[in-house]
């Protein structure tokens, strides 16, 4: 309880700073600053509702990632199971990276593996939902190719990252 | 005597619900402070640097996906932006190569998100996870585009 109250005062200071950076912004150039505010109140209206996803999914993640079952499923012991579970999961999640910090983080302390935990980041290209904008902009054929990599380095570059950190 | 066991089932599964939810808000409580500064701050960053992004690439196989990597790591967000602004840079001639790796980066590396990730999946994991990816970003991009003109 203690160290919650410690790390809200820390984030509050962090957000207390940006406002005063807004402020000095305010006072140099106001017609900017208050494009960057409406940019922002836009872009935060579209994540308000991911948000509300997050929330039920990590409730429901809560409720059926137990830690006897995140170490079974996505633990140190998991094997190419894991690894195909990663990916597979991965390509419906929805929203920017940020939003699933929160998500990540309590399945990292339930005991999910640091290397299933950097592919999960890593795979965030490989959308269902956004391929066929990718598609649009740089063809199929890119498409295919890219995802093809990303799957593979989700790998590499996990492994690597759990080796260093290991 | 079944009916009472089948109540205290019923109303154990409501509490585990009920904490689970309120984990789940906890988490999101802690994580918002810094990710509306972060959004702020970014929103701010943007509208000022925005307009050199398309000077910043000159042709060179090795230093523009670089540079579009760098350029990507500043900021993380839904990969769908990234393909926008990819899809916009490629109409305005900057090289596939860079705007793969910008592509790669925007989504797997994050340093204005990083205060966020540290502090959910901690400082160590985050600042390795940002350093290999941003290389595996340029790393990605020469792969593709090597392998898209082979085929």
């Amino acid at each position: 309880m203690k160290r919650n109250k410690k790390s809200l005062s820390t984030a509050s200071k962090f957000l207390l700073v940006v406002f005063a950076v807004y402020l000095v912004a305010a006072v140099i150039d106001l017609p900017t600053t208050k494009n960057a505010v409406i940019n922002f109140l836009e872009m935060f209206t579209k994540i308000l509702p991911i948000l509300g996803v997050v929330v039920v999914v990590m409730t429901l993640a809560n409720l059926y990632f137990t830690k006897e079952r995140t170490t079974k499923i996505l633990g140190q012991n998991s094997g190419v199971k894991g690894w195909i579970y990663t990916i597979a999961t991965n390509v419906f999640i929805i929203g920017p990276p940020y939003v699933l910090y929160p998500l990540l983080g309590n399945l990292q302390k339930r005991g999910m593996k640091d290397s299933l935990l950097a592919a999960m980041l890593y795979n965030k290209n490989v959308k269902i939902y956004f391929l066929p904008v990718m598609v649009y902009y740089f063809g199929l054929k890119f498409t295919l190719i890219i995802s093809i990599y990303i799957i593979l380095f989700s790998i590499i570059t996990g492994k690597l990252i759990e080796k260093i950190i290991n | 005597m079944g009916g009472c066991i089948h109540l205290i089932c019923k109303m154990n599964k409501m509490i585990k619900l009920k904490l689970s939810f309120l984990e789940s808000v906890q988490m999101i409580k802690t994580a918002l402070p810094i990710m509306i500064g972060i959004l702020l701050l970014l929103n701010l960053v943007k509208i000022y640097t925005q307009e050199y992004y398309t000077t910043l690439f000159s042709g060179d196989p090795l230093i523009d996906p670089l540079i579009g990597a760098i350029a990507g790591s500043i900021y993380v967000g839904s990969p769908i932006t990234s393909y926008i602004v990819g899809g916009e840079l490629l109409a305005e001639g900057v090289s596939l190569m860079a705007i793969t790796a910008f592509i790669m980066a925007w989504t797997t590396v994050g340093l204005a998100m990083l205060p966020l990730e540290a502090k959910c999946l901690g400082k160590k994991f985050s600042i390795v996870r940002n350093i290999i990816n941003l290389f595996s970003a340029v790393i990605v991009a020469i792969l593709t585009v090597y392998t898209l003109n082979l085929l």
